[in-house]
């Protein structure tokens, strides 16, 4: 693969044509809908979508194909990064569109959301393509603030405020110690760029004082990111108090930033520290996994049991990097991108139950669906299953690749208390099962959702089922993608 | 090319299973045509796997082959081999009878219930005919999903716990395996079974790999002291869920032990087979002891079929111990023998078992043997085949019963006249706890009003219990074309187990 570092007065725009495109269309609707009345706002909503499209299209076919650093260093398109983007796109098209309805029945069907929305993405596509600490951390913010904004987004609802308050705070904080590691990690080896981080360390003794203080702050970042234990506080409340369009955003496509700035910062930029942080990584996956599960077994909201299920499926992505081999970054790839297809159709079962004054964020409003709509329940029964990593389903192939990594990288213990603890988290998952088919119906309410979200959600279904009989297709892009490791 | 006589064996009824579920639970009467005619239909594609089944050699036949997963050199892997096909048989004909045995019975989603029956048929063939481990894993867990609904949509009051506990118990049993077949491919770099089976490895490697797949196996089985879900899972399920259950689930983990444990791991298992035996012959005492104090029909069959799958896992293992004794593996592969007809026999004989409670279950609506009396008084000709059955379970000569279990004590002697001893017991036991609830159930005056008024069995009935007791007759007189069917792969089997992978 050719690397080509271009410099010199006038960057090639190319490598980031995607990125420009969704800038200057966020913007152009950010003007455009002051003047587009209430009542047609499905035009801001069209145009959005419009934006993901047409940066899918810079994306697949207009920037350059290899690995291309661009702007003085500081940003990186590589397959990995073009993979990342076109999922981001197709997440966050799936999100809006099943944000649509739930937004309309709540008055919140404005063109912040989906222009904060934008924004999100863009934050998330820079992270996606950093190439220097610098603009990893301008992705971040970008990325974070829009989301504050989000959660915040419903502005009479004081729990969604006050997860807003906390997410921000909590966020700020991250960000914080994020941000003094880079500047322990600037100190230590004279640079931000990610590739001259990586051959300075590998110059310094890996037990250098400085540049351990200096891991340690960014991992504290980027595990608050992802919502690692322990640093998972805010996860349940901000999923909880976040409208669910907001939780959809945060649980799916802002996933697959933290994944990009684990892989971007630790295996590309500090992979020679490998026997640092694998330690690290190790505890925090085995407690992500053990709290995660153990504490959803008692949630009776199912936006918060989700939550604490991210928390125990962000375990199994950071075992699958700790393992430290390229086989094991590929399984983590793998398990964020299937995770992420399992949680955008999870929160969109509560989006398509949910009505005008109504949330179904309840674990009760899925009694007796079964009885209401086979087919809905049908879909939900495969995510849960899904995610309980049973096959013939996409989630088992996941927890299969992680394992089979942990295991090749000599660790079989914590493939063993990996799979212990999905059975305890199996139990959650089966409630719903139970739930939704072994129960009655307390009410007879017909689905108020529209034509739209059930398509696309009987799709996303199908995915999972489809990408569990033949898994074959995502598990080798992610073997294409992943090329770096030290 | 072949026809592909096995993947017709998993896919039809796969495939018609989710035509059944989307015909719908309002045509009642087109679901219930349809998935007998795909029942049937399976079952008679499967035929020519015992027709044209070469007797003369213990390598894997009808083998379909293809990559499926190239990443992890996963394939999908077909074959049978004297083990195997038997069982697939089992599960096909056996299914035909669940179906035709809910007929009527079934009022509550009747689309769902045949469509999750038709299912499990395939994912259970597949888990007798997968010969990639990673293929077998899917299948082994995928049973759970249907099995999890049918107990749970369709069983008794305590379903939900029921459902709840046989799930999460045999997941739990087979993640450890899991992670035992991870680790296999990890060093072997490939999922095939028989790849496995001819590489080495330490002792230790050994033991571990034994310990993951003795639990997910010894749960299935179920062995004492992981048994309890077993129970409970019996007494709350619809009738053609226990008999599914009962006649091939457990078969599974019998399955297991023969395609994993012994040939993969044969050093662990020979310094292990004292554990094994042990657990065996508790089963086979203790849980009979357990059975005698049923008061529910349903939960003796239960009790009764951890007893006989027992005598299975001890036949399976006492090669060891007759090497040990005498020096010879001669004699190992009565007990392999004896424990395969055992499973298949244990298949019919407990199948129809719980299709007998499942009759009276559904006139009266009570599984307590005291609700009971007189039977026989007012259901005469079902009385006479569910003698038969009892019969059978106690392991009366001239039916399959018998069979298993006396090549299981002729090999015992050979291992150890004590093992021989206790393994009797059950002689003793069966019939006291099958015959004393016959006596109690269909004999003497009759109890109440609710005998009184029974109706006698239908054809549909009459037609299930009778197809069951030919097969329970002609196994037991004439067991040789099974025989001859399994012997190349048994002692093959034999083989794999006395060479050492150290």
């Amino acid at each position: 693969m050719n690397t080509i570092t271009t410099g010199a007065p006038v960057p090639d725009m190319t490598p980031a044509a995607a990125e420009i495109v969704v800038l200057v269309m966020a913007c152009a609707i950010l003007v455009a809908d002051l003047f587009i009345p209430q009542r047609r706002r499905e035009i801001t909503y069209g145009l959005c979508l419009l934006t993901l499209v047409l940066a899918a299209l810079a994306t697949a076919f207009y920037v350059p194909r290899g690995t291309v650093i661009a702007f003085s260093g500081t940003f990186v398109s590589d397959p990995l990064a073009r993979v990342l983007k076109l999922f981001v796109y197709a997440v966050v098209a799936a999100v809006f569109l099943f944000s649509k309805d739930y937004l309309k029945d709540r008055d919140l069907f404005r063109g912040e959301y989906y222009l904060l929305g934008l924004f999100a993405t863009l934050g998330i596509m820079v992270m996606i393509s950093a190439h220097s600490m610098l603009s990893l951390y301008l992705g971040l913010e970008l990325m974070s603030l829009s989301l504050y904004a989000m959660v915040a987004f419903s502005r009479d609802d004081p729990v969604a405020a006050e997860s807003a308050m906390k997410y921000f705070v909590l966020g700020a904080i991250a960000s914080g110690c994020f941000l003094f590691g880079t500047s322990i990690l600037y100190g230590v080896t004279g640079t931000l760029d990610i590739g001259q981080i990586a051959r300075a360390a590998a110059t310094l003794d890996g037990l250098n004082v400085h540049l351990l203080f200096a891991l340690s702050f960014i991992l504290v970042g980027v595990a608050f990111k992802f919502g690692a234990v322990p640093f998972h506080m805010w996860i349940p409340d901000v999923y909880q108090g976040a409208p669910t369009s907001v939780t959809l955003f945060i649980g799916s496509a802002a996933k697959v930033a933290s994944f990009a700035m684990l892989v971007r910062v630790l295996v590309e930029g500090l992979g020679h520290l490998h026997e640092s942080w694998s330690g690290m990584l190790a505890v925090m996956a085995v407690l992500s996994l053990g709290i995660g599960n153990v504490v959803a077994i008692a949630q009776t909201n199912l936006k918060r049991m989700l939550a604490y299920s991210t928390i125990s499926h962000v375990g199994f992505i950071l075992m699958g990097v700790l393992a430290g081999t390229r086989e094991g970054v590929e399984s983590a790839m793998y398990y964020t991108l299937a995770y992420v297809i399992m949680a955008v159709a999870g929160f969109g079962m509560i989006l398509l139950l949910s009505r005008r004054g109504f949330e179904a964020d309840e674990l009760e409003d899925f009694r007796g669906l079964n009885a209401r709509s086979r087919w809905f329940a049908g879909i939900m029964l495969i995510v849960m299953f899904s995610m309980a990593g049973v096959p013939p389903f996409l989630g088992f192939w996941a927890k299969l690749e992680v394992l089979g990594a942990v295991v090749d990288a000599g660790l079989t213990w914590l493939a063993i208390v990996g799979v212990i603890f999905s059975v305890i988290g199996a139990f959650y998952y089966l409630r719903i099962v139970k739930l939704m088919y072994f129960d009655d119906p307390d009410t007879a309410t017909v689905m108020a959702a529209g034509v739209d979200l059930k398509f696309v959600l009987s799709i996303n279904g199908a995915l999972i089922v489809w990408l569990g009989i033949f898994p074959q297709s995502l598990i080798s892009i992610c073997n294409q993608v992943i090329t770096a490791f030290p | 090319m072949d026809f592909p006589v096995l993947s017709t064996q998993i896919w039809i009824p796969i495939f018609g299973g989710l035509v059944v579920l989307a015909a719908g639970d309002n045509r009642v009467s087109l679901v219930r045509w349809l998935a007998l005619v795909v029942s049937l239909v399976t079952f008679l594609a499967g035929l020519p796997l015992f027709a044209n089944f070469d007797r003369g050699t213990a390598a894997m036949q009808f083998v379909e082959r293809y990559p499926w997963i190239d990443r992890f050199n996963v394939e999908y892997y077909l074959g049978v081999d004297g083990i195997s096909m038997p069982l697939i048989l089992l599960t096909t004909f056996v299914t035909v009878l669940v179906i035709i045995g809910a007929w009527e019975v079934i009022k509550k989603r009747p689309a769902q219930y045949f469509a999750a029956f038709l299912i499990m048929e395939g994912l259970m063939n597949g888990v007798f005919a997968s010969l990639d481990a990673m293929l077998f894993y899917v299948f082994w867990e995928a049973m759970l999903i249907p099995m999890f609904i049918i107990i749970g949509v369709w069983g008794g009051p305590r379903r939900i716990y029921a459902t709840l506990k046989f799930f999460l118990y045999t997941f739990l049993g087979s993640v450890l395996m899991l992670v035992a077949l991870i680790y296999l491919y990890v060093v072997s770099g490939s999922y095939a079974i028989q790849d496995f089976q001819g590489f080495p490895l330490g002792m230790r490697e050994q033991v571990l790999i034994f310990v993951a797949f003795l639990t997910a196996f010894a749960v299935k089985v179920p062995m004492w002291p992981v048994h309890t879900w077993l129970p409970d899972a019996h007494v709350e399920a619809p009738t053609g869920g226990s008999v599914i259950l009962a006649a091939i689930m457990l078969k599974m983990g019998g399955y297991g032990f023969v395609r994993f444990s012994l040939p993969i791991t044969p050093d662990a298992s020979m310094s292990l087979d004292w554990l094994v035996l042990t657990l065996s012959l508790v089963a086979v005492v203790y849980i009979g002891f357990v059975a005698l104090v049923q008061t529910d029909m349903k939960k003796l069959i239960a009790y009764s079929s951890i007893a006989h799958m027992g005598f299975v896992t001890l036949g399976f293992f006492l090669g060891f111990s007759i090497l040990r004794r005498t020096g010879t593996m001669e004699g190992a592969a009565m007990g392999l023998e004896g424990g395969m007809i055992q499973m298949l026999s244990h298949g019919l004989v407990s199948g129809a078992l719980f299709f007998c409670v499942g009759v009276l279950y559904d006139r009266l609506h009570s599984r307590e043997i005291g609700a009971y009396g007189g039977v026989a008084n007012t259901m005469p000709r079902f009385a006479a085949l569910m003698v038969l059955f009892a019969m059978a379970n106690a392991g009366l000569p001239g039916t399959s019963g018998f069979v298993g279990e006396f090549l299981v004590i002729l090999a015992s002697f050979r291992a150890n006249p004590w093992f021989a001893f206790l393994a009797a017991t059950t002689l003793v036991l069966g019939a006291a706890y099958t015959l004393w609830m016959v006596k109690r159930v269909l004999y003497g005056e009759i109890a109440n009003d609710g005998v009184a008024s029974l109706q006698d069995i239908g054809v549909r009935e009459g037609l299930v219990l009778g197809v069951l007791a030919i097969a329970v007759l002609a196994l037991g007189v004439w067991p040789a074309p099974l025989l001859e069917v399994m012997g190349p792969t048994i002692e093959h089997l034999v083989e794999l187990m006395m060479r050492s992978k150290l």
